[in-house]
């Protein structure tokens, strides 16, 4: 049975990793420095150059899911009026606090608990279910939770939206100054935004690297390895790391080393991962010998538009820019550059019950698409973190079936 | 003379048909899938066997398929049911057709080409509604045999609407028609009206249509219910509960033509 192929900058990961949550520990044992919650596509940069620590706890719900001890925290959440319908990542991690419970105190000795914050800032431009997140905790331990409203169904990004989301994040940052004392430095967060612009850089190269023939990453190599991008943009740390690893694979391109060995199908993935059943379908498609190549979700931590020389307002265009954030002819065009960038075979629409804003198989674009292009897709009905939502056999029968047809 | 054999290990029945080098029907055979899919899988083969008087050595090749294909360990291949009904589809009508499944607890709406090839498909969500499992319940709940309700829905002189989409709350509608004293005819009707309902919505169905699965073998009405909201007949194969069976036995001739030839 082929086994998957492991990067040796994997063992850097679980190094950096480490680093970054027992930073945050420590911070918030000591209260010195000041620890700031942000949503994953937030501004993580403005916090930053404010002088706090950084938690998302997004990467902590994707680490309850990956875990598969999500399924034993929904339920929690559920019971306090927090529906199944909505947001697992949400529903996973209130519950699991619920509980007493992370998985940070299993991986990490001497973390026992998630760390408590003095400031939680977020950003709608993913979802409304990060404020509400975010807002439960604010009223558990009455904490200021402050946030950015973001726009939706973006087409193209006006100077309007950028001087309204630019505003915001002047007034956010005074807000917070207000709330926690912590002052913004002007120059900290030109810098910040230069690394990471240089982080989102090599990101970009990373993933890029999948457009060779054969491939040398899957899409479960890069939800693995978006782990800094994530969780430490904005930092030297990531920088180095993502450095590390495009090297790495620069090295494996030049072999031929090829991620999924007899690579026959290159796949475009759309959607949230199913965390609970990364290896297992990383597997599955290792034996099929196809190659997931891309997807939008590893790709959302791009953010192009940052320019140090002007950091509020390339802030706030890098995050109204995202693919989230847009239309769907933005949706559909941004598909036909990746089908340039990565030449795939076929699309799989992951459909998360609970995550309607990155299941984009809903209102017909999928349909147009493979109208428009010829390149057939499948849905697969799942969810990022509720396995109860998934029906593993059925999903497994849809995806062989899909190479199947792409075989004729 | 070779002979090809297809096993069709589905949730609900386990189906196994025969063929030889002109693809021509031998035998073949439907039972209850039960819980050991290894046993009914060997039960099915053993019976396709004997009534095509065949000996195993002169089997040239086997494809499994359905949700039990892994557990037929003497199969040579194995597909997936989409590949095979889509095969077995083929086999009567070649050309361009939309293929409309209604399994045990899979529907399946397949699109292929004038070659046969899968163009795409389209499976039922994570959901029995509309599905085997869904009149099962139901007759189950009414207390009424499956062989009877053809006739019931055929002889019926109304129909009632269902309205929910899950398959307990329908069971609870139901019972509460049945208490108010509504014919049962008519609530099998509305039953059929509902499978229609749902796989109607899964897919566009376009050009000729051909339903395949167990519930038309044993429910034809389920068709010619189709056929009316599509507003043009629907085809059906010849027992196309083991049409998947049959594709499978096809593909088995298929891969060893194919093996010659190279």
């Amino acid at each position: 049975m082929a086994e998957i192929k492991k990067l040796e900058t994997a063992k850097l990961m679980k190094k950096v990793m480490a680093d970054h949550f027992y930073e945050i520990d420590a911070a918030f044992k000591s209260g010195e420095p000041k620890v700031a919650w942000c949503t994953s596509v937030g501004p993580a940069e403005l916090l930053r150059a404010m002088g706090f620590v950084v938690y998302f706890p997004e990467n902590h719900a994707a680490i309850l899911g990956a875990s598969r001890a999500a399924n034993d925290c929904i339920p929690a959440a559920n019971a306090i009026g927090y529906s199944p319908e909505i947001c697992s990542y949400l529903t996973s991690d209130v519950g699991a606090y619920l509980k007493g419970f992370t998985p940070l105190a299993k991986i990490y000795d001497g973390i026992e608990t998630i760390p408590k914050p003095d400031v939680l800032v977020y950003n709608t431009n993913q979802c409304r279910d990060v404020k509400d997140w975010f807002e439960w905790y604010a009223r558990e331990w009455k904490v200021p939770c402050l946030g950015i409203e973001s726009f939706v169904n973006v087409g193209d990004v006006t100077k309007n939206h950028v001087d309204s989301i630019a505003g915001q994040m002047r007034k956010l940052a005074a807000d917070i100054t207000a709330a926690t004392g912590n002052k913004m430095d002007e120059d900290r967060l030109k810098e910040t935004v230069r690394l990471s612009r240089r982080c989102s850089d090599l990101w970009k190269d990373v993933l890029e690297m999948a457009a060779n023939k054969p491939s040398p990453l899957t899409f479960f190599d890069g939800t693995i390895h978006m782990g800094p991008a994530v969780c430490m943009r904005g930092t030297q740390v990531a920088v180095d790391y993502y450095e590390t690893l495009l090297k790495e694979l620069r090295g494996w391109v030049d072999e031929g080393v090829a991620a999924v060995a007899g690579e026959r199908h290159r796949i475009y993935w759309e959607g949230m991962p199913i965390w609970g059943k990364l290896r297992e379908n990383a597997k599955l498609f290792l034996e099929l010998k196809t190659c997931l190549v891309a997807s939008t979700y590893c790709n959302s931590w791009i953010f192009s538009a940052l320019d140090p020389d002007d950091p509020w307002n390339s802030m706030a265009r890098a995050y109204t820019e995202l693919f989230i954030v847009r239309d769907d002819d933005y949706k559909e065009d941004y598909y036909r550059r990746m089908l340039d960038i990565f030449g795939f075979d076929g699309i799989i629409f992951h459909d998360a019950k609970t995550c309607p804003n990155n299941s984009n198989c809903r209102y017909g674009l999928p349909q147009r698409f493979s109208k428009a292009t010829g390149i057939p897709f499948i849905t697969i009905d799942g969810d990022l973190n509720d396995l109860r939502c998934y029906s593993e056999e059925q999903a497994i029968t849809k995806i062989e079936a899909f190479i199947e047809q792409l075989d004729g | 003379m070779n002979y090809f054999i297809g096993i069709d290990i589905g949730s609900t029945t386990a189906k196994a048909v025969v063929v030889d080098h002109e693809g021509t029907i031998l035998a073949q055979t439907v039972q209850r899938s039960g819980y050991d899919f290894a046993a009914v899988a060997r039960d099915v083969f053993a019976v396709v066997l004997q009534r095509a008087n065949l000996q195993r050595e002169s089997v040239t090749g086997i494809v499994s398929t359905g949700y039990g294909r892994r557990n037929v360990d003497f199969a040579d291949q194995q597909r997936t049911e989409i590949f095979c009904h889509a095969r077995g589809v083929h086999h009567y009508f070649p050309g361009p057709v939309t293929v409309v499944d209604i399994g045990g607890q899979d529907n399946k709406v397949i699109h292929l080409g004038p070659g046969g090839e899968r163009l795409g498909f389209t499976m039922n969500r994570k959901c029995a509604a509309g599905t085997g499992a869904f009149i099962e319940e139901i007759a189950y709940r009414l207390d009424l045999s499956l062989s009877d309700l053809n006739r019931m829905a055929e002889e019926a002189e109304s129909e009632v609407t269902i309205g929910s989409f899950c398959t307990v709350f329908s069971c609870t509608e139901i019972l509460g028609m049945a208490r108010r004293g509504i014919p049962v005819a008519d609530i099998i009707k509305g039953v059929f009206r509902s499978v229609v309902k749902r796989v109607s919505e899964m897919d566009s169905l376009d050009g000729k249509v051909v339903m395949t699965g167990g519930v038309v073998d044993h429910n034809p009405i389920v068709g010619q219910m189709l056929g009316e909201a599509l507003g043009r007949s629907v085809e059906m194969p010849p027992h196309p509960q083991a049409i998947g069976a049959l594709g499978a036995a096809l593909i088995a001739r298929d891969l060893h033509n194919t093996a010659v030839k190279s």
